[in-house]
């Protein structure tokens, strides 16, 4: 695969999507436009379409911030904005704000590969991974927002007789838990991807675990329905706004926040702030079992339909999709070491595209358009917290390794609950700060506190 | 990134194996009745944005466990001593 001069490190930005008012670009204090209800009908799109996409009304408003809210939660990324709708929508919660440092999207919520999948192994994670699935079905006409939520399956290879009797105990486990697996031979998965190495002398196919309702969404989209929806519910969405500190009583809880628009009174704190959470910890005094690790991600030139599934390939980690504009969409493993850095280094390039090749020699041809980076939280169990903290007042989202944009609707609907009741949600009750110390970390791979290893 | 082996010289990053923060520091002794500085010791990071410490392995060269000081933004590397020299805590 070439590496081509154009090369960026940008953001998947892929905006084909004429409705996106890019309120980034809009200076605080600038004149509010007043919102016109403009829905995405045919006749709207139409007449639109004659007009250049030019007369679209923005999404969500751009308000000022209020002196207090009666929640407001940091990081406008996917898990943070539908905690905000479900705050609304499921709690009657509306006085919210959303804070986010540059503009929601920015983050991992638009970086991502965008795999949506339930197929989990361990009792602690499984039904909460098919709720999300379950919301994910029903998300656009909930949003009224088309997020491209595309059903066309998660296919993981096998490659060795040990790989398909894990595969088949995997398999059971998820029918168990009520969702669906269905194991695959090897002449099914190649008649399913014609384009795979079937000798491979290093990794050859045995078959393949497929997750049938399992598939791929379109990453912005979900930021962005999730954001209107908010908005239409009273949410305000608060862009360049930085929470530099915690405000805390006399008592220790938390009383709000301060930001780089002024300080903000809240009865409760929600963080969502993927890979910065114990950057956000820290200004309420707590260390968490967590550290910030980078991912890459990859997209090619596009071309035509050539692989209409997503396919997991377990050595190096390596997963690849095509995208609705024909781009192929993939990526592998960690960089490695602790960064905030949002850029990756050359050596996961390199194993990246190997693992690709690996697997499907003719992507050689293919140039690779761009690829980026996303600060991620990588915790000691390779799970996530959502919870309340030791600090009254204060909740936790948080840790969701490489796994988080499948997580986004249920990671908002269990926020929203441990925020509106202040205790953790049935289908979260594992995910919680303590399980270290208690003894009941949620490993699936067995890596042990060893943050990289999962 | 490339790190300055004080044995082998300028190396690739593919001959190094990251292990994680060098600052934890393993507790002289086990008291059932508090275990909070092993959880702390096992799990808690401060995981900081900026200078950090900590420990790779240089398994594609001589085999021995470094303590680097790296910024976690710029990836800049301030420094790299053999650890046992550097008594850096752990193990
Ligand atoms: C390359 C890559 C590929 C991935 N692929 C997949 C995949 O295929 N499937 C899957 O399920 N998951 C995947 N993930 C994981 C998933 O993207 C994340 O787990 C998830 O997006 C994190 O939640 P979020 O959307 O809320 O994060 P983000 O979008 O990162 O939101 C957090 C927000 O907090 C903001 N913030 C930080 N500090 C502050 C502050 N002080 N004040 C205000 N705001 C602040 C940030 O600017 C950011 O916008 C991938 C991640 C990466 C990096
Ligand atoms: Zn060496």
């Amino acid at each position: 695969m070439q590496l081509s001069l154009s090369q960026e490190f940008s953001i998947a930005a892929e905006s084909n999507f004429a409705y996106q008012t890019d309120s980034s670009l809009e200076r605080a204090g600038q004149r509010q436009v007043v919102r016109a209800a403009m829905d995405y009908s045919v006749f709207n799109l139409i007449s639109q379409g004659f007009r250049g996409h030019r007369g679209w009304p923005r999404a969500w408003r751009d308000p000022e911030p209020k002196p207090r809210y009666d929640a407001v939660i940091v990081g406008g990324g996917g898990h943070g904005l539908a905690t905000a709708y479900y705050l609304a929508s499921e709690h009657g919660i509306r006085n919210v704000a959303v804070l986010e440092r540059g503009h929601i999207g920015s983050g991992n919520v638009g970086r991502n590969t965008t795999i949506v999948r339930s197929d989990y192994l361990l009792r602690e994670e499984l039904p909460f991974y098919e709720w999300s699935l379950k919301l994910w079905e029903g998300l656009s006409r909930e949003l009224n927002f088309n997020v491209m939520f595309s059903q066309r399956g998660v296919l993981s290879l096998l490659h060795s007789d040990g790989d398909v009797d894990d595969a088949v105990r995997r398999g059971n486990a998820i029918q168990l838990n009520g969702s669906d697996a269905e194991l695959f031979s090897r002449d099914k998965v190649l008649r399913m991807v014609p384009l795979l190495d079937p000798d491979n002398g290093r990794f050859p196919i045995y078959g393949g675990l497929l997750q049938k309702r399992a598939g791929t969404a379109r990453h912005d989209a979900v930021a962005w329905g999730y954001a209107r929806a908010a908005d239409r519910l009273g949410v305000d969405i608060i862009q360049n706004c930085e929470v530099t500190a915690i405000r805390r009583n006399e008592r220790g809880a938390a009383i709000g926040v301060e930001t780089t628009r002024g300080a903000i009174a809240a009865d409760k704190v929600g963080l969502a702030v993927a890979g910065h959470s114990s950057r956000l910890a820290s200004m309420a005094g707590l260390k968490l079992p967590v550290e910030s690790h980078k991912l890459q991600a990859f997209v090619t030139e596009g071309i035509k339909p050539l692989l209409d599934t997503a396919l997991v390939f377990g050595v190096g980690h390596f997963y690849i999709s095509q995208s609705d504009k024909g781009g192929l969409v993939f990526g592998a493993s960690l960089d490695g070491y602790n960064s905030y850095a949002q850029r990756g280094n050359l050596a996961a390039v390199e194993d990246t595209v190997e693992a690709g090749l690996h697997l499907m020699p003719a992507l050689k041809r293919l140039r690779l358009l761009r690829h980026w980076a996303g600060v991620m939280d990588m915790t000691m169990d390779g799970s996530p917290f959502i919870c309340p903290t030791p600090v009254g007042g204060l909740y936790l989202n948080a840790g969701w390794n490489y796994g988080g944009f499948k997580a986004t609707p249920a990671s908002g609907w269990c926020f929203a609950h441990t925020i509106a009741r202040d205790e953790p949600h049935p289908l979260a009750r594992h995910y919680t700060l303590d399980r270290f110390a208690r003894g009941y970390a949620v490993d699936s791979t067995g890596a042990g506190p060893q943050p990289n290893m999962h | 990134m490339r790190l300055t082996c004080p044995i082998c010289g300028t190396r690739p990053l593919e001959e190094f194996t990251y292990r994680g923060d060098a600052s934890v520091r393993r507790p002289p002794d086990f008291n059932p009745k508090n275990t909070g500085a092993w959880v702390d010791y096992v799990y808690m990071r401060d995981n900081p944005k900026g200078p950090h410490k900590e420990h790779w392995f240089h398994g594609g060269g001589c085999s021995s466990w470094l303590t680097v000081e790296r910024d976690t933004v710029s990836h800049e590397v301030r420094s790299v001593k053999l650890a046992r020299s550097a008594r850096s805590g752990g193990r």
